[in-house]
């Protein structure tokens, strides 16, 4: 198949940018979308130009690496796909296509397609966790987990950090992403002692990273590859409510005490 | 340059010899640890775990990943689970069978005392995840499930429906983000390590490139570790994720370090088949699978009806066939063969005619599809996605694909290869998996030595060293930066006519078609020429362009294909050695009369371990004798 492509090109963040129109030929409809860009870029390369920078690495849907806006959604238009298992047979011959970066203000472009979600890593540094040593942990059939809540928790728990809530959410908010991480360790026995810090500390830096906040779109969850739900907003919501009434209640507690 | 080699394997019986190893080794004192950095290069579930578990300790921990994020180490892919000899199906199981099992699996050419530690440790590695919050599969009792896998007779794999990979280094980059957030361990995404810093004999330090910026920098510590993972990207197509690369393990090999046993390539038997030319990687199917699924072809060649159109009586069910006992969870290499004996001889479904079927129609009759799909949905739908067949009502098309290497650098007992200072975790040694991997092994291994072993042995290493400060001005370091720099200077300077992905595609096929799953000494002999000239050709006709101070991914490819086309001669080598069959390394000339691996046990029962001659051209071969006092050699049977 023969398609015209409009791509993103940007030097850098703060490069200038535009969007470069290229025609690809004798596309395979069996090719996934990144192996279109190959070829795109193997053709740049050998006119002595510069290829389109994306980032991709497993190929699988899986790593979350891939990370790009196809005709105005994120990852392309079939849903629960990511860009990288998106096949050349979901486009029509002739057919034109935008690719952009995802856009965010918490996520800057480092060149052409790529972006930097360095973001995501810290809302996660900041207690996206267990705090377990390694080397003692107890035997692990000590604690029974219910079958409905661990499968819960792993439903959340798929999430694959690929930003694409963020870059569909007119906000560029990323409640779905923190969200998905809370509730699965809220749901098992092991995250419950950190459970109310962890909500607070995660959200807190969420909202310093300059991610948006959430107002009920819905676009996320549209746009969520692997399908997270936005009931774990909704269960995050509850969770930091509660924890600021604990946190408010121990502060008092404590000036009682004294 | 001959290698003198020292397992320092602990004395004493096995069962005791990972508990007294501990009891002696030296320890250094919690305040001392903060002044010890140690470098961990790749942060995937051996890496991840090791960084994490030593910034725990109190060590000064710096990690490096080429990833965006350490969260995207290609662990990630990993699917089907995680082996441990927990016994909780009560089906037999225990720590010596899981030795056992992996002995005999990697056709005994693995060392026994680090295979009996690794099933030893597998117990605690289950126990530390869960721990840590990874969400596996339970029972409706609470407790966990299991699932079975090929090799085995037993249900001990731990599983998180097709994601387990992604689960436990979800688990292990949570721990490596809780030591981040102390302030134990200095991330450095986006970075890739480009040369060793080595004083007065040590592994001193690293030399990297910060991918985005290009900025070469040097990092000092008093010891390296490298979890840099597999190479089986020599091959262009394979199961592994586009940047996993050699790199790390092969500067290490320029320096000296051995490399163990480089021929032993897993060959997955379930993958996704290739579909065109323009396919730049495999996706693999979780051999979990073969649980549910039989695999088949038609009984006459060149069969094209529709798989629904064949009847039972027209179909082989050619693993059930030839391995009664074990069937379709026979293990990986000899699925693998078998599936190519028979697409070799015609009998191979598909356009191309490289595919056999793999059929849960019976599973699904059996267990109903709600089943099925709570078992393997991910799965499934990755392979509708890609093949645009729906595997809920025909049979999935799959043939074997380039996988898991077995080779890597070598590693006495303590995880340290032969350049003092410098350890391998994970893929990138070549410790326990011999000739070939059983499935659900590499997650364990991953495991056990980041959390497990690593943390013990490095701080024997560095108790008992007395390490002069190096600072940024030292001559070794300078050099190691000028080498960095130069080698991206000569990248940038290649003004020739095709792309570097061009020169690996025509590098993989060679390894592919010469040094795969099948090998003859002539196959082998005429790749080592082909790839020479292919070589000489990357180095005066490739184009890379760019910048160096730049986001520059053709320059980052150029760098790993160099070190591609070196270390593919050596797979080759290697192969060419060895002239026995055994595991993954099939040599035609060495087969039994019905087709089964014939193993030289007389010859050949050794790890080969590679070294740079002192002209830097050559290769000189040590070997490692292996012994087997605990479970004696045999020839592996699984009919």
């Amino acid at each position: 198949m023969n398609l015209t492509l409009f791509v993103w090109r940007q030097k850098g963040a703060t490069g200038e940018a535009r969007f470069e129109k290229h025609e690809v030929h004798g596309v395979s409809s069996d090719s996934s979308f990144l192996e279109m860009l190959d070829v795109l870029n193997m053709h740049l390369v050998e006119r002595g130009d510069s290829p389109v920078a994306f980032a991709h690495d497993c190929r699988e849907g899986i790593c979350g690496s891939c990370s790009m806006t196809i005709n105005g959604r994120p990852h392309g238009p079939k849903s629960l796909t990511t860009a990288c298992q998106l096949h050349m047979r979901t486009f029509k011959d002739g057919d034109t296509i935008y690719i952009e970066p995802f856009r965010a203000a918490a996520f800057p472009v480092v060149r052409d397609l790529v972006t930097d979600r360095s973001a995501f890593d810290r809302i996660q540094q900041a207690g996206g966790y267990v705090s377990v040593q390694t080397g003692a942990a107890a035997e692990a059939n000590s604690i029974p987990i219910e079958k409905d809540l661990a499968d819960e928790a792993f439903d959340a728990a798929a999430c694959i950090g690929c930003g694409a809530c963020v870059a569909a959410c007119p906000n560029g908010s990323a409640m779905l992403f923190t969200a998905a991480k809370v509730t699965h360790l809220a749901l098992l026995p092991q995250g419950a002692p950190e459970r109310s810090r962890r909500v607070l500390s995660m959200v807190a830096k969420m909202d310093a990273e300059l991610f948006g906040g959430c107002t009920n779109h819905g676009e996320c969850q549209e746009a969520c590859p692997k399908g997270i739900s936005i009931k774990y907003i909704a269960q995050m919501n509850r969770d930091y409510m509660s924890a600021t009434l604990k946190k408010a209640r121990t502060i008092r507690g404590k000036v009682r005490a004294q | 340059m001959q290698l003198e080699l020292n397992a320092q394997i602990p004395s004493g019986p096995i069962e005791q010899k990972w508990q007294s190893h501990k009891d002696h080794i030296k320890l250094v004192s919690p305040s001392n640890k903060r002044k010890h950095t140690v470098i961990v290069v790749g942060t995937g579930l051996a890496g991840g775990a090791a960084a994490a578990s030593l910034g725990e300790l109190g060590y000064n921990v710096k990690a490096f990943c080429f990833q965006d994020s350490p969260r995207r180490a290609h662990s990630i892919a990993a699917q089907g689970g995680i082996n441990a000899a927990k016994n909780y199906q009560n089906d037999g199981d225990s720590v010596f069978r899981l030795f056992y099992d992996t002995i005999k699996g990697g056709d005994f050419r693995s060392r026994e005392a680090n295979v009996y530690r690794l099933a030893e440790l597998s117990v605690n590695i289950i126990d530390q995840c869960v721990a840590q919050g990874v969400p596996f599969a339970r029972e409706y009792g609470g407790l966990l499930s299991n699932r079975s896998f090929g090799g085995a007779q037993v249900s001990r794999t731990f599983y998180a429906k097709g994601q387990t990979g992604q689960q436990l280094l979800l688990g292990a980059y949570a721990a490596l983000n809780h030591q981040i957030h102390l302030g134990t361990v200095e991330m450095h995404p986006s970075t890739e390590m480009q040369d060793l810093i080595i004083v007065d004999g040590r592994c001193r330090g690293i030399v990297t490139r910060n991918l985005r910026t290009g900025l070469i920098e040097s990092h000092v510590a008093d010891a390296v570790v490298f979890a840099t993972g597999g190479y089986s990207n020599v091959f262009y197509l394979s199961t592994s994720a586009m940047g996993s690369n050699a790199t790390a393990i092969w500067r290490a090999y320029k320096h000296g370090a051995g490399m163990a046993n480089p021929c032993f390539t897993q060959i997955h038997p379930t993958s996704i088949p290739v579909s065109g030319e323009h396919q730049s990687k495999l996706t693999l199917m979780s051999e979990s699978l073969r649980n549910d699924g039989r695999i088949w072809v038609p009984n006459k060649q060149g069969d094209k009806r529709l798989p629904s159109d064949i009847p039972e009586s027209e179909r082989d069910y050619y693993l059930e066939r030839r391995y009664p006992s074990f069937g379709n969870l026979s293990p990986r290499d000899i699925a693998s063969r078998a599936a190519k004996e028979r697409c070799d001889a015609g009998y191979g479904v598909g356009p191309m005619g490289l595919g056999v079927y793999l059929d849960l129609t019976d599973s699904i009759k059996r267990l109903g599809q709600d089943v099925i799909q709570a078992r393997y949905g991910n799965l499934l739908d990755m392979y509708a996605n890609i093949s645009g067949d729906d595997p809920y009502k025909t049979p999935m098309r799959i043939y074997p694909a380039p996988h898991y290497t077995m080779g890597g650098l070598w590693v006495d007992y303590n995880l340290m290869t032969t350049i003092p200072g410098l350890f391998a975790a994970g893929e990138a040694n070549f410790s326990d998996h011999g000739a070939n991997r059983l499935g659900a092994s590499a997650l364990m291994q991953g495991l056990a030595d980041g959390y497990f072993i690593l943390p013990y042995t490095i701080g024997d290493y560095v108790a008992q060293q007395s390490l002069s400060a190096v600072g940024p001005q030292h001559a070794e370091v300078r050099a190691a930066e000028e080498r960095a720099n130069a080698r991206v200077e000569k990248f940038l300077s290649m003004k020739g006519s095709k792309t570097v992905d061009h020169y690996h595609r025509v590098l993989g096929r060679i390894m592919w078609d010469k040094c795969g799953m099948l090998r003859t000494e002539q196959g082998l002999k005429e790749a080592l020429s082909k790839i020479a000239a292919l070589k000489e050709e990357f180095w005066q006709n490739s184009v890379i362009g760019g910048e160096a101070q730049e986001l520059n991914q053709e320059l980052e490819k150029a760098g790993r294909v160099a070190d591609f086309f070196e270390l593919g001669e050596l797979m080759c080598l290697d192969a060419l050695n060895r002239n026995e069959s055994c595991g993954a390394h099939f040599r035609e000339e060495y087969q039994t009369e019905d087709g089964e691996a014939k193993r030289d046990d007389n010859a050949y029962c050794y790890s080969a371990v590679w070294s740079q001659k002192q002209d830097g051209v050559g290769h000189d071969l040590t070997k490692e004798p292996l012994a087997f006092d605990n479970v004696h050699l045999a020839t592996r049977n699984y009919k």
